[in-house]
């Protein structure tokens, strides 16, 4: 969706990442989702009188790790009490960094060639989880709210970008790259449908070239989807109020999924005091070069790296390689393709079967061995198996885990004999004079006018490369 | 009553620590009723504790504090005992946890006796701001004990244990100490942990021991102190020893004698801190007299600071996972209800106190502006101990005040931490140690202060002070 | 800076800090308030541009504990002080506006 002719939409994100640590940022309770209520709490993240804050190595270095990802300085930082009332926060303060974040001036670089700057990426600690009763069971209309405190205290970093993106599409493919330079990091599992990441965004629209205009910031928007459809709501109501002379005021906004709309939160005068000041039971996080270089030499390479690497293994790279390369990536099978071409699978093939076939059965990966990928790839190439019956073996493997060949010859996939192929070309030469004329005068593209007459009459049995070699050696 | 050096010495022998605890037990019910000293006794536990200290020092355990009965300033989280902080929000809460100072000392064979009275959540200077009526001075009961750890001086006055613990925010140990002829140490800031101690300032509690004498406070604070991973601001070294340097005296010691930290006391106690310079004079000591005007400063930049950190220490005292619930229309309302309820008006003024210090607009005048008289106090304290190994000076500016007769007036209250207050905010320790009597034949209290670190220097020199009070 | 407290201004902190005060009290809060900050008045006037604030009183820095899980509480021990409790949850009454 765009805007307008004549608007301009600014977008800058707030994303909220847990951090997949052992333990919690300030104690010692394990950091894990899904346990009984209240069952991995204790003084620290209940916030008890007289319990006391003491940091996470393991969220410090990881933190660390994302900042040296999106190209940050790490710097000596502090925390702070950002002070609110609210049952989820047992403190009634979240422990937070403030003026000194521990990363600061960063950039992410997207795949369109695009960057966005990121301003800093913080340490805080997560809230607990209320759900509500009566009503509908959403915060409004309930009487009733029951607290549990598990994810209290839960590590978080805060990636806040630049004014910078253009659009929602661009503020999707944002959180989408982040999102894997978080999993790459190992600092998140990226399992947005768990909460691991939640983005709020910041909305504005403008004249191009005229200054910022007034921004909504939208909360806890937690899909990709909903991240782009509510950009996309919130920036079309602010040109419609502002084409029809009207005013932008400045306010938090709440996003409903089921509504396809956002609505009023908090305004601005609204806004909480919230009485930061440094934390006096925490000292200041000043991490040595020498610390800072073992956390940096420990990264792994990123998607963009990762990406680049897989494109190497081909030629001349498609549009549609390009996409299936950021779909490897994506799924992590990037390391998969490359030891397939390594052990001699053809690489165009590796990674169309990759992002196509094996990106659909991804859950049940487990069942397809290094081995048997070659191996199919290995049939299809040779054109024992042609590309049809190749995807029924590759799909087959990833169901049941059997073996490629086995699974072939139990289909009933022979080799189409190339006395038959041979015969078979030889009639369709003879069927059509005059493509086959042109052909022998050098129009390459003719050879698949053949291929497709062959596949037709085979119904997609054969193997493509095959069929070129008969013709060829007709020629 | 008998010293915990002479106790523990005993128990080891073989001597049942069960007949110390029942003596303490007996003492505290033959003054408790009538000077409120204890908001909990645990005879049951106490009783308990003694069997097993008998087990231990049986299978051959060396216990420092072997059956040694102590009294815990209700401050300090104790698991299933009532903790309360003498606050109505916190009554009949059982933590789930003990605080490590008490855990040191349960593994040192010490036998907590009970919970003792207190400002409210530490905000004070005589004990009448506790939501359980306030604690009466053993020596004249028509008198304040001082505050905040008023209930655990008393302890000790009253004969009721030989050793007691306190917190010091701002004098909160030193006050009482000299209100009830006791001694007290408020240790350098990180030296002791504050894990399980409810806050009160974080940045300037610091958790102190109370005895009768120089020796058992040193030995209390042996046990107590030294680096707790539980607490992020804990000094990274292990207890330093104190004990064996008693003897040390002060040959060869530079005392700086500071005008600020007697100006404006009574003469009596001027008096007292004049004889006690006198003492260590004649003990060897070089006596500097010196000026240090920052101090002054400190009073304005404590009650900015540490009301600033109560405020936000204090929020979690909304009505929803422990203590007493108001109930309300909405969360916010019971929170509200809750608190308004639950504390007492001087907790109330230090909250809204520090909450306008911090709040938009105000931040940079106030506590901003502490923060960096704050650095001022630090800065001059440096560079009187370029000089000098330590000071001398008055602990409190009279000696035990009637009831009632500062309570209307908040800022008179304060202006009784004028003296002690400074040691807070530079972190430093500060011992104040009885010496001569005032108005009434009250106990005075002299000051010592040092720089960080410094307690073998400073109970050394108290030792002095203490031996010349014995001789006179 | 001056001191002077108004009576709104205590209203509105006592607000922030989820404190209710009657008329008396808040008269009452406002005088004395206003005599602790006059006290501070000398401090708030001083210059001390240049000065760095001290926080803390000793320079500690990365104190970090390893990523080791320690056993959580039992779950009686502190649900059993808490004022209303459901299905192993802190109860509270309606909550009225989300978090910030
Ligand atoms: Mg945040
Ligand atoms: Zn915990």
């Amino acid at each position: 969706m765009s805007l307008p002719d004549g608007w301009e939409m600014v977008i800058g994100l707030e994303v909220h990442t847990e951090l997949q640590t052992k333990t919690k940022l300030f104690c010692g309770c394990a950091n894990a989702f899904g346990a009984d209520a209240n069952s991995q709490v204790c003084p620290v993240c209940l916030g008890l009188p007289g319990s006391l804050p003491v940091l996470n190595e393991q969220a410090v270095e990881l933190a660390m790790a994302i900042g040296f990802a999106l190209h940050c300085s790490v710097a000596p930082s502090t925390f702070h009490r950002k002070n609110y009332f609210y049952p989820d926060m047992p403190k009634d303060y979240q422990i937070s960094q403030y003026d000194l974040p521990i990363n600061s001036n960063g950039y992410l670089d997207l795949p369109d060639g695009s960057r966005v700057t990121i301003e800093r990426a913080h340490l805080e600690e997560d809230t607990g989880k209320s759900t509500h009763l009566g009503g509908s069971g959403r915060i409004h209309g309930a009487d009733r709210s029951l607290v549990d405190y598990n994810r209290s205290g839960v590590p978080l970093v805060e990636i806040v970008s630049g004014p910078d993106m253009r659009s929602a599409a661009q503020a999707r493919a944002y959180a989408a790259e982040l999102r894997g330079i978080l999993i790459a990091t190992g600092a998140s599992d990226g399992r947005l449908e768990e909460g691991s990441m939640r983005f709020d965004a910041n909305v504005s629209v403008r004249r191009p070239g005229a200054p910022l205009g007034t921004r909504c910031e939208i909360k806890n928007l937690n899909s990709l989807r909903s991240l782009q459809r509510a950009i996309d709501y919130e920036a079309a109501r602010h040109v419609a109020i502002l084409e029809d002379g009207g005013k932008i005021r400045q306010e938090t906004r709440h996003w409903s999924e089921d509504l396809g709309e956002t609505s009023t939160m908090r305004t601005k005068e609204e806004a909480d005091d919230y009485r930061y000041f440094l934390e006096p039971d925490l000292v200041e996080l000043s991490p040595s070069i020498e610390w800072q270089d073992r956390v940096r030499a420990a990264l792994p390479p990123m998607p963009a790296e990762r990406r680049a690497t897989l494109l190497t293994i081909v030629s001349e790279p498609t549009s549609a390689q390009r996409d299936a390369v950021g779909v490897i990536v994506d799924l992590q099978l990037d390391r998969f393709v490359l030891d397939a071409v390594a052990q001699g699978a053809d690489a165009a093939l590796a990674i169309a079967r990759t992002s196509n076939e094996i990106a659909a059965g991804i859950d049940s990966l487990a069942n397809l061995s290094l081995d048997s990928f070659v191996t199919t790839l290995q049939l299809e190439a040779s054109g024992s198996l042609s590309a049809t019956q190749a995807k029924t073996v590759l799909a087959e493997v990833l169901a049941t885990g059997g073996d490629p060949v086995a699974i072939a010859a139990a289909r009933g996939f022979e080799q189409l004999a190339s006395d038959t192929l041979s015969d078979l070309v030889a009639s369709l030469v003879e069927a059509h004079p005059d493509e086959w004329h042109r052909f022998r005068e050098g129009d390459e593209k003719l050879a698949q006018f053949f291929i497709g007459q062959v596949m037709k009459a085979t119904k997609g049995q054969a193997n493509g490369k095959a069929v070129i070699a008969e013709l060829n050696a007709r020629r | 009553m008998t010293s915990a050096h002479d106790i523990a010495a005993r128990v080891a022998a073989g001597s049942s620590a069960t007949t110390e605890v029942e003596t303490s037990l007996a003492a505290i019910s033959q003054r408790n009723a009538e000077l409120n000293v204890f908001l909990y006794v645990d005879e049951e536990g106490a009783r308990a504790a003694a069997h097993q200290v008998d087990e231990r020092i049986a299978r051959g355990e060396k216990l420092p504090l072997a059956g040694v009965p102590v009294a815990l300033k209700d401050n300090l989280c104790t698991e299933g005992i009532p903790t309360t902080c003498s606050s109505k929000i916190l009554e009949g809460w059982r933590p789930p946890y003990t605080a490590t100072v008490v855990e040191r000392l349960l593994a040192a064979g010490a036998i907590p006796m009970g919970k003792t009275n207190l400002d409210e959540f530490a905000m004070g200077s005589s004990t009448e701001n506790s939501a359980f009526g306030p604690t009466l001075n053993p020596l004249d009961p028509r008198r304040v004990p001082g505050g905040s750890s008023g209930g655990s001086a008393a302890a000790i006055a009253a004969g009721m244990t030989p050793i007691s613990l306190g917190s010091d925010t701002g004098g909160s140990i030193r006050q009482p100490a000299a209100l009830c002829g006791v001694v007290g140490i408020k240790p350098t800031y990180g030296l002791v942990s504050r894990y399980g101690v409810i806050a009160f300032a974080s940045s300037l509690d610091q958790v102190g021991p109370f005895a009768a004498n120089v020796a058992d406070a040193a030995l209390t604070l042996e046990v107590i102190a030294g680096h707790d991973r539980m607490d992020s601001t804990s000094l990274p070294e292990t207890s330093p020893s104190l004990v064996a340097h008693l003897k040390d005296g002060v040959a060869g010691r530079r005392v700086g004698y500071v005008k600020e930290l007697v100006d404006g006391s009574d003469p009596d106690v001027a008096a007292a801190v004049a004889a006690a310079v006198e003492v260590l004079r004649a003990q060897g000591a070089t006596i500097v007299e010196m000026s240090i005007p920052e101090l002054q400063l400190g009073l304005s930049a404590y009650y900015l600071i540490a009301p600033a950190e109560a405020s936000s220490n204090l929020a979690r005292y909304d009505g929803v996972r422990f203590g007493l619930r108001v109930d309300g229309d909405d969360v916010a309302g019971m929170n509200e209800a809750t608190r308004t309820a639950g504390f007492g008006a001087e907790v109330k003024r230090r909250i809204m106190l520090g909450t306008y210090a911090l709040s938009a607009g105000y931040f940079d005048a106030y506590y901003g502006q502490a923060l960096k008289v704050r650095t001022l106090t630090i800065n001059a304290f440096q560079k009187a101990y370029a000089d000098v190994d330590f000071l001398i000076g008055a602990t409190t500016p009279s000696v035990a005040f009637p009831f009632g007769s500062k309570t209307k007036d908040p800022m008179a209250m304060y202006l009784n931490d004028v003296f002690t207050i400074p040691s807070n905010l530079a972190g430093d320790p500060a011992v104040s140690v009885p010496f001569g009597r005032g108005e009434a034949n009250l106990p005075i209290g002299v000051q010592l202060l040092g720089p960080g670190r410094s307690e073998a220097g400073l109970l050394a020199a108290a030792q002095v002070l203490e031996d010349a009070e014995r001789a006179r | 800076m001056s001191s002077r407290l108004t009576r709104e201004d205590v209203a509105k902190v006592a607000a922030l800090a989820r404190l209710r005060l009657s008329d008396e009290e808040l008269d009452l809060f406002t005088e004395q308030l206003s005599k602790i900050l006059g006290h501070a008045d000398d401090m708030a006037a001083l210059d001390l541009t240049g000065v760095a604030a001290t926080a803390h009183p000793f320079g500690l820095i990365n104190i970090v504990r390893p990523d080791v899980v320690t056993p959580s509480l039992n779950r009686d021990a502190f649900l059993s002080q808490a004022p209303d409790v459901q299905d192993f949850r802190f109860a509270v009454p309606r909550i009225v506006g989300e978090a910030p």
